[in-house]
């Protein structure tokens, strides 16, 4: 695929992205910081949430697990997803904490154990999304092409 | 700790540090309390582009343990929930000990906490995640005071 032809369908699929909220405004906060004394920001950053978010989700998958659910770590877990996900844009992962920590304060383990899965379902979505527009970039630089910068 | 860099004696805590700008005709100093490491790289990448040096602390204890060392900043970013020591407490605790840093709270909790850790000795607050128009804000405002 020509370079062009590459740049163009990066420009449609991370608009698609937003468009359907999957990532907010903070994305592009990530890829304002992204510059020559900091190429690989955007992918760096994005690589320790996903790793901090499977670790989260692990052992949140384990706390609710338990015969008696310690409430107050789920809610601090959730509490630090929110906060990693908000700081590179995962809406729709970060949504998902709100009603979270909603039935956590109800502890109510049946709402907590759907709002995993919900949260796991969303994750696998954004990252499977990243992980495509991450190709893309690739692609476009090994065609010797530049990223285009989004408004 | 995630504290490193030279802590010279120019950080000397008996160094009276009256004016805003603690490292004066220096780059300006910043330190990072988050117990998220996605947060402090963030944050670190936003302090970055205005040329901010910056330093890291995983929660309000290790932040106060700089200072106890002698560390001195001209803007700290502090998270409110964490480990150990929270950030309500240690920025109390670094205005009990003096400090006159920029303290910033960060927080992704509503405003309900809002006013307690202001009342610990905060400068301002921010809900999560910071964005490049507020630090420019908060690193122009050292420019006004120099």
């Amino acid at each position: 695929m020509e370079v062009g032809q590459l740049q163009r369908s990066f420009i449609e699929y991370i608009s698609s992205l937003f468009n359907e909220g999957f990532l907010d405004a903070q994305f592009s906060q990530l890829q304002q910081l992204q510059d020559e004394s900091n190429p690989d920001f955007v992918v760096e950053v994005v690589s320790l949430f996903f790793e901090d978010s499977e670790r989260l989700l692990n052992d949140l998958t384990m706390a609710l697990d338990q015969p008696n659910v310690d409430f107050k770590q789920v809610d601090a877990h959730v509490h630090q997803l929110k906060g990693s996900s908000s700081s590179v844009g995962a809406q729709r992962v970060k949504n998902c904490c709100v009603p979270f920590r909603n039935v956590c304060e109800e502890q109510n383990t049946e709402g907590c154990l759907r709002c995993l899965q919900q949260i796991k379902q969303e994750y696998l979505l954004v990252k499977n999304k990243l992980q495509t527009l991450f190709e893309l970039e690739q692609q476009i630089v090994a065609a010797g092409g530049a990223i285009p910068m989004m408004q | 700790m995630l504290i490193s860099g030279k802590m010279s004696s120019c950080y000397d805590i008996n160094v009276s540090c009256s004016n805003k700008n603690l490292n004066i005709g220096k780059k300006l100093k910043a330190l990072i309390v988050d117990d998220d490491r996605v947060v402090r790289m963030v944050h670190k990448g936003l302090l970055k582009k205005f040329g901010v040096e910056t330093h890291e602390a995983k929660n309000g204890e290790e932040a106060v343990l700089a200072h106890r060392a002698g560390a001195c900043f001209d803007l700290i970013l502090m998270d409110l929930d964490m480990p150990v020591m929270n950030g309500r407490q240690a920025t109390q605790e670094l205005r009990d000990m003096d400090v006159v840093s920029l303290i910033v709270g960060v927080t992704s909790t509503g405003e309900e906490e809002k006013e307690a850790f202001m009342n610990a000795g905060l400068d301002y607050y921010y809900q999560k995640p910071l964005t490049v128009d507020v630090v420019r804000l908060l690193v122009e405002k050292f420019k006004d005071d120099a």
